[in-house]
C-alpha cells in the first residue's frame, strides 16, 4: 500500500507545499474515502521518518437522513402546508400524504393551518396564512453547507432532538514531512530470505522494523511439577555430599521394620489406628529375619546391650501387621540391616526421598501422604557434633546458615535433637528438621559393631517447595486438584538462592 | 508431644524469680521444652465457644509448655519446677522415701478372676498430704496427663485416688459380672449397676472414649474395701464415697492395668510428684499388694538405679573435651545425681524413680549434652569416606514376567476417605482427575506422571511391592494417539531399545482393555515382555471422568529400564 497512489499523491502533495495537509481535507480533494488516505499515512509511518502525522479528532455536525431529506424537500409541516389548496382539503385526506401525520401538528402549533370541523363531509384542512418561511429547512442547509456554528445551540439541540441533526467526531490525521522525507519510498521487508542473503539484494532494502514490546511465542515444552524440581535439587545436595541413594520403594512395610526394628515399643501411640494406616489385605507380612526378630524381641521386653528394655509382653503378631509406611526411616532400618550383614563393617552415607503416609487430620498443610527426605550417617565414633556439622553443610546448602539445636524426643534416636532455623521474613526461629543418633537398642540387634554411631536427620519435601514457591495450600500442589497454570509458571528451582524456609511435617 | 498448662505467676513463685516471655521461651529451648502459647482460660474460651461465653472466666495467664513424650515427671507444675530448679542448681534433686506405716500396712488383694482382664495392680499411700485448690487441680491433672500419655488412654494403666480415712482395708481388687456391680460413682447420688453406667457414660464426652477397654468383657474390674465399698471400677471411674477433696488428708492410690512396668512407673511419678506436700516431704507411705499366687509385693518402688558410665564414652559420644568431675555436675544438673569414682575416669550416676525415660547409657549421653548445651557443642564434619550412587533398583529384572494390569490391589483397613481404599495400581486415573480439575486450561493437555504403584507380591517379605510406572495422557479435540505412540517411540530411542521383534527391541500388537476404545488399544512389549498398553481412551471412561474430548493414553511399566 506504501506504493498506492494515495501514498503517492500524499507525499507529493507534502512536498510541493508547505507545512502539511489535513487528511480529511486530501481524501476529499482526491475523492477518495478518508480510510484509504488513512491507510496510506499509516503505511507511510511504519517506514520510519518519512512523514510525522498528529492526530487530530474534530467534531462536526451532519444532516441524518431525514435531515438530508428536508433540506431537499422541506420540512414536513411545509410540505403539509404546500399540500393544502385554498379551498382546503379534508383531513383525512391530509393525513395519508407522507409528512401528513408529523406535519400536521407542527403546521398546527405554528398556525399555518386551521381545522373547520363542521364541515359537511368530515374535519376539513384549511390554510390559515398566506404563505410560510421553513425555518427548519433554511437551517438544515446551513449545516449542509458547513456554517452550523452559525444556528445557535438552542436552535441545534432542538434539531438534535428531532433527528435532524446528528454530531460526529472525525479523526483525522495531520501530516506534514518527516526528518527522512522523500517521495522515492520502496516497498519495507518483513523478514531477511535466503533469496536476499544469496543474491545480496538485502544490502540495498529497508526492513520493517521490530515490536519489541510485543511477546515473543512460547517454545513447545513440558512443564516439571515444583515437587520433582525441589527434590532434584535434594538429591543433588546428598550427591554432591557423598550420600548413597537407598533403596525405598516399598510402599507397603510391616510392623517390624517400620516400628520395632526402631526400637518403637508395640504400646506406642503412633501405632495407633488413628496415627498409620494398616492393610486389611494382604494383612500381615510373610516373612521376616526370624533370628534378628527374636534379638528385636529381646531388646523389646526384656533389655540386654546395656539396656533396660521397655519390659513388655512383645508379641510377634503385632510385628508382622502390614502398614503404609508412615516414615522412610523403615527403609533406613532395613539398609542398616543389610549394611550389618557385611562383614567388615564399611561406613556409609545413605539418603532417600520418598513418598510416605500418615493418618492425619486434614487441612491446609497437612495430607494424608507426604514425602520425607532422609540422611543417614554410619561410621565408628561419630559425635553429636559430627551430627550438628553434617546438619549445618546440608543447610547451608539450602540457603540457611543461622541454625540452631534443640534437645527433642523421638523412640528412635537418642541424643535427639530438633533443628531451627532463623526466619528472616517471620522474625523468629522456625524448625526445618528433626534428627538424632540413633538408639544401640535399635543397632546393636541388627548386628553392628559397637562402636559404629549412626547419624540421621530428615525433613518434609512438601514444605520446603510451599514456601520456595509460595503456596498456601497443599492441595493446590498434591494430588489431582493441582493447579496446572502454577505447574506450567513455576520458575526452575534453586534452593541456595534466596531464603526460603522447609519446615518438617510433625515427624513423630 | 503432651502440653502442660501451667499459671505463671504460680510458676514464677515456685521457681523464686520472674523471667519475661522471651527469658522463659529461651530456658524452656535449651531444657528440651516449648513455650507453646500464652494464653488464660478466658481467652481459651472465647476462642473455642465465643466471647460471651468468655464472660466471667479467669483472665490469669496460663503458659502452655510441650513436654517431650516420654519425660512423665514433667507433666505437672511440680515435676517442672523442680526440674528446671535442678538444672538451674538452685536446688538439690530430693531423695524420695519410701516408709512403713507406724500402724498395719494398707493391703490390695488381687484375685485370680482379674487375670484375664486386668491382672496387674500397684498401690501407695501418700500420708498428712496438705492440698490447696491449686494443688489439688493440679494432683487432678496430673493423673488426666498420665491417662492420656504413659497409660495409653487408660488402656495400659488406670489411676484411682481415694481419702483414705473414709475407707477401711484391706482392699480386694477383683472381677465380677457387671449385673453384680452395684454402686454410687463419683459424683452422682445414687447407685447404679456396672450395666446401666456402661449406658450412661455413653454419652459422656470424657468418658465414653475408655468404655470400649471392658465393654465387652464377661466381667469387670472392681476394687472393695473390707466393708464392701467400691473405691472404683478401673478403667472407667471412681466410687463417690471415697472422693477426694481439698481437704482430704491421707491418700490411697492405686493404679490397675495391663502394663506393669508402666503401672509402677505411673505410682511412682504421682507419689514422687505429690510427697512434696505431705508433713513429711518426700517420703511415701508404703502398700502391699497381694498377688493371687499368694506373693506379696511392696509399692511404690521408687527404685533408684545406678550406672557406670566413663567419662571418656561421653566425651566421645557428644563431641567434647570435659573433665569427669565437669561431666557429673552435668549429669547432676539433669537430676542424675553423679560422682567420679574408681580410677577417675568412672561415673556413678543414680537414676531416680521419676526418671524411667533412662534406660541406656545412650539417654545419659544425651543429657550431658543437653546441660553442656547443644549449641555450645563444636560443630565438626565426619571422616566418613564414601562413594555417591544413585539409586540402583538391580534385583527387578527377574520379576518381569508379572501381568501388571491384573489389579492386585493392597487394601487399607482403615482408610480415611473413600477415594484412598486400595494403594493405587495404575496412575491413570489421578491424570484425568487432574485434567478433570483442570479443564479451564487451554487445550491440547499433555500430562505426564512417573511415580511408584502398588500391587500384591507373595514373593515379597510384605507380601507386596511397588512398581515404577509412566503414565502420559494427550487430551485434545483428536484423540492423537500418533502423538502418545510417538511420545512412547521416543521414549524407547532414549532408553536405547530399538524397533522390532529382536530380543532388545520394543514393539506394539493389538490388543484390547476395558479402559481404550476397541480396535484403538495396543500393547507394549519391551525385551520380551508386555510393559503396558496405549490407546484411545474408550468414551464410557471418558465421560466417567467428567471429561468431553478424545483422549489417548500411555501407561507402562518402566522398571526393566531403571
Amino acid at each position: 500500500m506504501a506504493d498506492g497512489p494515495v501514498a503517492e499523491a500524499l507525499l507529493r502533495r507534502l512536498e510541493a507545499g508547505d507545512g502539511g495537509l489535513d487528511s480529511a481535507e486530501l481524501a476529499a480533494e482526491l475523492g477518495v474515502e478518508h480510510q484509504a488516505v488513512v491507510g496510506a499515512v499509516k503505511s507511510l509511518q511504519a517506514l520510519g521518518e518519512i512523514i510525522e502525522a498528529e492526530l487530530r479528532s474534530t467534531k462536526h455536525w451532519e444532516l441524518t437522513s431525514e435531515g438530508q431529506e428536508i433540506d431537499r424537500e422541506g420540512s414536513h409541516e411545509a410540505r403539509v402546508f404546500h399540500s393544502v389548496p385554498p379551498e382546503g382539503l379534508p383531513q383525512s385526506e391530509l393525513m395519508r400524504l407522507p409528512s401528513g401525520k408529523v406535519g400536521f401538528s407542527k403546521a398546527m402549533s405554528n398556525k399555518w393551518i386551521r381545522v373547520d370541523k363542521s364541515a359537511a363531509d368530515g374535519p376539513r384542512v384549511f390554510r390559515a396564512v398566506d404563505s410560510v418561511e421553513d425555518e427548519v429547512q433554511r437551517r438544515l442547509q446551513l449545516v449542509r453547507s458547513g456554517q452550523a456554528e452559525k444556528l445557535g445551540e438552542k436552535e441545534r439541540s432542538e434539531l438534535k432532538k428531532r433527528k435532524l441533526l446528528t454530531e460526529v467526531t472525525l479523526k483525522t490525521y495531520w501530516v506534514s514531512k518527516g526528518s527522512a522525507f522523500s517521495t522515492s519510498i520502496s516497498k519495507q521487508e518483513a523478514e531477511l530470505t535466503p533469496e536476499m542473503i544469496s543474491n545480496g539484494s538485502w544490502r540495498d532494502r529497508p526492513f520493517k522494523s521490530y515490536n519489541f514490546s510485543a511477546r515473543g511465542v512460547l517454545p513447545d515444552s513440558g512443564h516439571l511439577h515444583p515437587l520433582l524440581k525441589v527434590r532434584t535439587q535434594f538429591r543433588q545436595i546428598f550427591l554432591e555430599m557423598g550420600f548413597t541413594e537407598m533403596p525405598t520403594d516399598n510402599f507397603i512395610e510391616s510392623s517390624f521394620w517400620n516400628f520395632d526394628a526402631l526400637f518403637q515399643p508395640q504400646q506406642h501411640p503412633a501405632r495407633d489406628q488413628h496415627d498409620t494406616f494398616f492393610l486389611k489385605d494382604p494383612a500381615e507380612a510373610l516373612q521376616l529375619p526370624m533370628d534378628y526378630v527374636h534379638r528385636v524381641k529381646r531388646i523389646h521386653s526384656h533389655g540386654g546391650y546395656g539396656s533396660q528394655g521397655y519390659k513388655y509382653n512383645w508379641k510377634l503378631e503385632e510385628a508382622r501387621k502390614n502398614l503404609l509406611r508412615t516414615h522412610t526411616t523403615a527403609a533406613s532400618a532395613r539398609a542398616l540391616y543389610r549394611l550389618a550383614q557385611k562383614k567388615p563393617f564399611t561406613p556409609a552415607k545413605y539418603f532417600s526421598i520418598d513418598r510416605v503416609f500418615r493418618n492425619e487430620t486434614l487441612d491446609a498443610t497437612h495430607l494424608a501422604e507426604f514425602h520425607q527426605i532422609e540422611g543417614v550417617v554410619a561410621d565408628h565414633g561419630l559425635t553429636l557434633g559430627h551430627l550438628m556439622g553434617v546438619l549445618r553443610e546440608f543447610f547451608t546448602k539450602l540457603g540457611i546458615t543461622q541454625l540452631r539445636f534443640k534437645p527433642a524426643y523421638n523412640p528412635y534416636t537418642e541424643p535427639s535433637m530438633e533443628v531451627f532455623s532463623y526466619h528472616q521474613g517471620l522474625k523468629k526461629w522456625v524448625e526445618v528438621g528433626n534428627s538424632g543418633v540413633f538408639r544401640p537398642e535399635m543397632l546393636l540387634p541388627m548386628g553392628l559393631p559397637e562402636k559404629v554411631s549412626v547419624i540421621a536427620w530428615g525433613l518434609s519435601l512438601e514444605r520446603p517447595t510451599m514456601i520456595k514457591y509460595n503456596i498456601n495450600n497443599i492441595r493446590e500442589l498434591v494430588g489431582h486438584k493441582v493447579n496446572l497454570q502454577m505447574v506450567y509458571n513455576s520458575p526452575l528451582c534453586r534452593l541456595d538462592v534466596e531464603q526460603g524456609s522447609p519446615q518438617t511435617q510433625e515427624t513423630r | 508431644m503432651p502440653t502442660v498448662s501451667v499459671k505463671r505467676d504460680l510458676l514464677f513463685q515456685a521457681l523464686g524469680r520472674t523471667y519475661t516471655d522471651e527469658e522463659f521461651d529461651e530456658l524452656c529451648f535449651e531444657f528440651g521444652l516449648e513455650l507453646d502459647e500464652i494464653t488464660s482460660e478466658k481467652e481459651i474460651i472465647s476462642k473455642e465457644q465465643g466471647n460471651e461465653k468468655a464472660e466471667g472466666a479467669s483472665d490469669v495467664i496460663l503458659y502452655k509448655i510441650d513436654v517431650p513424650a516420654n519425660r512423665y515427671d514433667l507433666l505437672c507444675l511440680e515435676g517442672l519446677v523442680r526440674g528446671l530448679q535442678v538444672f538451674k542448681e538452685r536446688i538439690k534433686a530430693p531423695v524420695y522415701k519410701r516408709v512403713m506405716p507406724n500402724g498395719e500396712i494398707q493391703k490390695l488383694i488381687v484375685t485370680e478372676e482379674t487375670a484375664k482382664i486386668r491382672p496387674y495392680a500397684v498401690a501407695a499411700v501418700l500420708r498428712n498430704i496438705k492440698f490447696t485448690k491449686d494443688r489439688y487441680d493440679s494432683f487432678i491433672e496430673l493423673q488426666e496427663k498420665l491417662h492420656q500419655n504413659i497409660c495409653r488412654k487408660r488402656a495400659l494403666v488406670a489411676i484411682g485416688t481415694h481419702d483414705l480415712d473414709t475407707l477401711s482395708g484391706p482392699f480386694t481388687y477383683t472381677a465380677k459380672r457387671p449385673s453384680d456391680i452395684k454402686f454410687k460413682p463419683l459424683n452422682k447420688t445414687k447407685e447404679y449397676t456396672a450395666c446401666e453406667l456402661m449406658n450412661i457414660y455413653k454419652t459422656d464426652n470424657h468418658l465414653k472414649h475408655y468404655l470400649h477397654i471392658i465393654e465387652n468383657k464377661p466381667l469387670y474390674p472392681i476394687i472393695y474395701d473390707s466393708n464392701g465399698v467400691v473405691l472404683s471400677m478401673p478403667p472407667i471411674i471412681n466410687g463417690n464415697h471415697s472422693k477426694i477433696t481439698v481437704n482430704t488428708r491421707n491418700v490411697f492410690i492405686e493404679c490397675t492395668g495391663t502394663d506393669f512396668t508402666k503401672a509402677k512407673i505411673v505410682l511412682d511419678i504421682i507419689v514422687t510428684m505429690f510427697s512434696e506436700y505431705c508433713e513429711n516431704q518426700f517420703t511415701v507411705e508404703a502398700a502391699e499388694v497381694v498377688f493371687p499366687n499368694g506373693k506379696s509385693h511392696t509399692f511404690p518402688e521408687l527404685t533408684y538405679r545406678k550406672e557406670m558410665v566413663r567419662a571418656e564414652l561421653i566425651n566421645k559420644k557428644v563431641g567434647i573435651r570435659e573433665t569427669p568431675e565437669n561431666i557429673a555436675k552435668l549429669l547432676t544438673r539433669m537430676f542424675l545425681k553423679s560422682e567420679v569414682i574408681g580410677d577417675g575416669n568412672q561415673i556413678e550416676i543414680e537414676i531416680p524413680p521419676t526418671r524411667a525415660d533412662v534406660i541406656h547409657a545412650c539417654d545419659i549421653v544425651e543429657d550431658a549434652a543437653i546441660a553442656y548445651g547443644y549449641n555450645n557443642i563444636q560443630m565438626a564434619l565426619p571422616k566418613t569416606y564414601t562413594i555417591a550412587n544413585q539409586c540402583s533398583q538391580e534385583d527387578i529384572a527377574d520379576k518381569l514376567g508379572l501381568d501388571i494390569s491384573a489389579t492386585n490391589a493392597v487394601h487399607i483397613s482403615n482408610p480415611k476417605t473413600a477415594e484412598f481404599q486400595v494403594a493405587r495400581t495404575t496412575l491413570l486415573p489421578g491424570i484425568l482427575k487432574t485434567i478433570a480439575a483442570n479443564r479451564k486450561m487451554p487445550l491440547p493437555l499433555k500430562l505426564f506422571e512417573i511415580s511408584d504403584i502398588v500391587v500384591k507380591d507373595s514373593s515379597r517379605d510384605v507380601g507386596a511391592r511397588n512398581y515404577r510406572h509412566l503414565c502420559a495422557v494427550y487430551y485434545n479435540k483428536n484423540p492423537g494417539f500418533e502423538i502418545i505412540h510417538g511420545l512412547l517411540d521416543r521414549i524407547m530411542q532414549l532408553l536405547d531399545v530399538p524397533p522390532g521383534e529382536k530380543k532388545r527391541g520394543y514393539m506394539i500388537k493389538t490388543s484390547e482393555g476395558p479402559a481404550f476404545f476397541p480396535g484403538r488399544c495396543a500393547e507394549v512389549f519391551a525385551r520380551g515382555q508386555s510393559i503396558g498398553k496405549l490407546g484411545v481412551l474408550h468414551p464410557d471412561v471418558i465421560t466417567k471422568f467428567e471429561l468431553n474430548m478424545p483422549c489417548s493414553a500411555l501407561e507402562i511399566n518402566i522398571e526393566p529400564f531403571l
